[in-house]
C-alpha cells in the first residue's frame, strides 16, 4: 500500500479542490495528442485531429479531457487504496480501449506541464514531488488489469 | 527519434531567444525539481556538501547545463559533432545513465512552462522536446 504523509494528502487536495476541470483538461489532452502524436490513435472517429489546430478547436477532444480528469477523482477520494479504485477502468483500458500504458505517462507529463503553467510560484518543487507520485500511484493502478 | 526539421530548429531558437536570459534560474530550478520528485538522481552528486534547493551547488550546477544548453542550440544543425567532447564526458567521466537526459528534460519542460506559460505553447512544447531527445541522443554517442 502507498504510504501517504498529512503533507501530501493536503497538497493532493488542495490541487484538485481548487482545479478548473474545464480549462485543465482539454488543455492536457491536446498537449498529449500534439507533442506525442501516435496517442492520437485512439481518436480517429473524434474527427478533424490531424494538425494542432484540429486538436485546439475540436469540441469532442476538449469534452474528453474533461472526463479524463475528472478520472483522478477516484483516486483523490481513495488516496489509502488507489490500487483497488481503479481495476475497473484498467479492465476498460486494457480489454476494451487498448491502450499502451505507457501513453498514461505521456497524458501525466502533459498534464503535470499544464498545472506548472497554471499555478506558478505556487507550484513548488515539493509539489511537484506530489503531483507526480499521485499520478504515478494512478497510472500503475491503471496498468494492474493488463495481461 | 525523429529529427528536427527546419521549423522545429527556427521554434527552438525563437523560444531560446526569450528564455536564455533567465537560463540560470531555469537550470537551478530543474535541477532542484528534478532531486525531489526522482531522488535516485540525486546518486550522482553524493559528494556535494548541500543538495538543497537556491544552494551553491545546484545553482553552479544549473548554470552549467544550460550552459550546455546553450551550446546545443548554437549547433543545432550538427548536435552529434557539436556536442562530441560533452558526449565523452559524459559517458566515460561521469558515466550518467543516459535514461536521466530524458528526467530532466521533463523538469527542464515544467520550468518552462512555469515560467513562461504563455509562451510554451503544445506547438512550442513539442519541437523544444525533440529538441531536448536530440540533444540526449548526441550526448548518449559516445557511450558504447
Amino acid at each position: 500500500m502507498v504510504e501517504w504523509t498529512d503533507q501530501e494528502r493536503k497538497i493532493i487536495a488542495g490541487i484538485f479542490a481548487n482545479l478548473d476541470y474545464n480549462d485543465i483538461g482539454p488543455k492536457a489532452l491536446r498537449r498529449c495528442l500534439i507533442v506525442y502524436p501516435w496517442t492520437q490513435r485512439h481518436f480517429s472517429s473524434y474527427g478533424s485531429i490531424n494538425t494542432p489546430e484540429a486538436i485546439q478547436s475540436n469540441q469532442k477532444i476538449a469534452d474528453h479531457g474533461i472526463k479524463v480528469l475528472h478520472g483522478l477523482d477516484r483516486a483523490v477520494k481513495n488516496m489509502d487504496n488507489i490500487k483497488a479504485a481503479y481495476t475497473e477502468l484498467s479492465i476498460l483500458h486494457s480489454e476494451k480501449l487498448h491502450v499502451d500504458p505507457d501513453n498514461f505517462k505521456c497524458l501525466s507529463d502533459c498534464l503535470t506541464i499544464v498545472i506548472a503553467a497554471k499555478l506558478k510560484d505556487a507550484f513548488t518543487a515539493d509539489m511537484q514531488a506530489t503531483f507526480q507520485k499521485f499520478l504515478a500511484v494512478v497510472v500503475s493502478a491503471l496498468g494492474t488489469q493488463y495481461h | 527519434m525523429t529529427s528536427l526539421t527546419d521549423k522545429d530548429k527556427a521554434t527552438v531558437k525563437a523560444l531560446w531567444a526569450k528564455i536564455s536570459k533567465s537560463a540560470d534560474v531555469i537550470g537551478a530550478d530543474a535541477l532542484a525539481r528534478m532531486f525531489a520528485v526522482y531522488p535516485q538522481t540525486k546518486t550522482y552528486f553524493s559528494h556535494w556538501p548541500d543538495m538543497s534547493p537556491g544552494s551553491g551547488p545546484v545553482k553552479a550546477h544549473g548554470k552549467k547545463v544550460m550552459g550546455g544548453v546553450a551550446d546545443a542550440v548554437a549547433c543545432i544543425d550538427d548536435l552529434t559533432g557539436g556536442l562530441q567532447a560533452k558526449s565523452e564526458l559524459h559517458a566515460f567521466k561521469l558515466r550518467v545513465d543516459p535514461a536521466n537526459f530524458k528526467t530532466l528534460s521533463h523538469c527542464i519542460n515544467v520550468v518552462i512552462s512555469n515560467m513562461f506559460p504563455k509562451d510554451f505553447t503544445p506547438e512550442v512544447h513539442v519541437a523544444f522536446d525533440k529538441f531536448l531527445a536530440s540533444v540526449s541522443l548526441a550526448l548518449s554517442d559516445k557511450y558504447r
